[in-house]
């Protein structure tokens, strides 16, 4: 399912490269305030950068397709989809994953409140819908329920933990 | 994927000289910009786009929204739909532009795509995705399965015995209705052109889906000064309630004076090969009270060319009863 570099890939003729060490380029990525010197395909989106290169797994790769919300980390502090995009395009940019957010032992607000408010079931989508939902909190956002769920439908869980997602953001939006 | 190369332009006119040594700026565009890379690096994930060179224009500074000095709005390339979307200017006085950005895909989509990359947006037709089918748009002459295939979601407007793929793209409906102008820098210079001139309809050429060539770089998007007075809406009907292309759309721009339509401006979304703009809705329209009998005759006119496929004839009568219901929320509101 990776699309880090593949020898067996097609290439066009004439362009086409014959191990990893020709293709790959340099670049520093900071995630989670950490700098990270990296050579990478071009090809590597900043999903794959994070989980097979830097071996952040937090972030999880559903569809990588742009379809399901469940690599959603924050570039900038804004909520993205790595899987749809090249981690060359962020370098010198802020990357912030799951891990950045809190531990065990100091959660982020958010992590606290899925946990109290059960917002997961088999876990796959969880990380995708914190990140998600702690942009949201920086995000033009009506009051009500119906809001929420309009600004989090990027986000899908196939066990449909739906109800409790939305119980989770609003707790903190209302403690906060 | 295919291999590429990642450059990073110094400056737009090296980015439009990178880009004038692609054979093409349509499909098979061996030179491509990366704006939101939203459609981009999903079709490069398909094979569907094979660019050799991806010219990341992101750091360019198109990323502002300012007035212009005859009251419109200036629309840098890569500004963000969020950020259009949620603009105060655009909230106020192009609310139908915000209100179909919103109806659009998903909020960590709409923090990445571009003004410019969502004018040039590709169809969802899952034939042209399938790089094992024929698709006449990704590759001239092999045919186009969806006429005979799996077309519940194609366009019914527009379409021809070579290609019946939807245009998307909410955004650009929008636009067409508040007849926004496209800034291109290329490699003869700059040009300006209307949103109604900029898309193509397939006719034999599918592959061929807007004006641009080799080099032409979108800089901007301007509004022309806000309609005063004009009631806008936008509906968009779906399979789901978000996060999902439309079946049908309308978007309307009205003033309604002294009992009787003034100004009326309509497009429709997911129905057409391209963003829909119905001068012939609009002149059923003109001068006619707002009521239940003048607005179906708007949407006859405005259906009256439609040429349904085998799954989708549903979408005449959806389209219909969108745009009546656009027209009535516009003229109560």
């Amino acid at each position: 399912m990776a699309t880090t570099f593949d020898p067996t890939v097609s290439t066009t003729a004439g362009r086409a490269k014959n191990s990893a060490d020709e293709i790959a380029v340099p670049i520093t990525l900071r995630i989670n305030g950490k700098e990270h010197v990296l050579r990478i395909d071009p090809r590597t989106t900043l999903l794959d950068c994070i989980r097979e290169t830097v071996e952040l797994t937090g972030t999880k790769k559903g569809c990588d397709h742009g379809q399901c919300g469940a690599c959603t980390v924050h570039v900038n502090g804004r909520r993205v989809l790595s899987c749809l995009n090249f981690a060359l395009a962020h370098e010198g940019e802020e990357i912030t994953t799951v891990e950045g957010l809190g531990t065990a032992e100091a959660m982020h607000p958010m992590q606290a409140a899925f946990l109290a408010c059960d917002a997961y079931q088999c876990g796959y989508c969880t990380s995708g819908q914190i990140m998600s939902a702690v942009a949201l909190l920086n995000e033009p956002c009506g009051p009500d329920d119906a809001a929420v769920k309009e600004l989090m439908s990027g986000n899908i869980c196939r066990c449909g933990a739906y109800a409790n997602i939305v119980a989770a953001i609003q707790q903190v939006r209302q403690r906060a | 994927m295919h291999t590429f190369e990642f450059i990073r332009p110094a400056d737009p006119a090296a980015a439009i000289n990178a880009a004038a040594q692609s054979k093409t700026a349509q499909q098979g565009a061996d030179v491509r910009f990366l704006g939101g890379g939203t459609t981009l690096i999903d079709l490069m994930k398909l094979n569907v786009e094979t660019p050799a060179r991806v010219l990341d224009i992101n750091r360019l500074s198109f990323d502002n929204i300012e007035d212009t000095s005859d009251g419109g709005l200036k629309i840098g390339a890569t500004v963000r739909n969020s950020d259009l979307a949620n603009h105060p200017r655009v909230l106020r006085d192009y609310a139908v532009l915000s209100q179909a950005i919103l109806s659009g895909a998903s909020g960590q989509i709409r923090n990445m795509a571009t003004t410019a990359g969502n004018l040039v947006q590709r169809t969802r037709c899952v034939y042209f995705r399938d790089t094992a089918m024929p698709c006449n748009k990704r590759e001239p002459g092999t045919g186009c399965p969806a006429i005979t295939g799996s077309n519940r979601t194609l366009a019914i407007l527009g379409t021809s015995d070579h290609c019946i793929a939807t245009n998307p793209s909410d955004m650009c409906v929008a636009m067409a209705t508040l007849e926004a102008i496209i800034h291109v820098q290329g490699p003869k210079g700059t040009r300006a052109i209307a949103i109604r001139d900029f898309h193509l309809l397939p006719g034999d050429t599918p592959d061929r889906e807007t004006v641009l060539e080799p080099g032409d770089l979108i800089t901007h998007v301007t509004l022309p000064p806000p309609i005063t007075g004009s009631k806008q809406v936008y509906l968009k009907l779906r399979d789901r309630a978000s996060y999902e292309f439309a079946l049908a759309s309308a978007a309307v721009v009205m003033i309604v004076d002294r009992g009787n339509i003034s100004y009326i401006r309509i497009g429709l979304g997911g129905v057409g090969t391209k963003p829909w703009r119905s001068p012939e809705a609009e002149a059923a329209l003109a001068g006619k009270p707002p009521n239940a009998a003048s607005f179906r005759q708007a949407t006859e006119a405005a259906l009256r060319d439609a040429r349904p496929q085998s799954e989708n004839k549903f979408k005449i009568e959806l389209a219909k009863r969108c745009l009546v219901h656009t027209l009535q929320t516009a003229a109560n509101g």
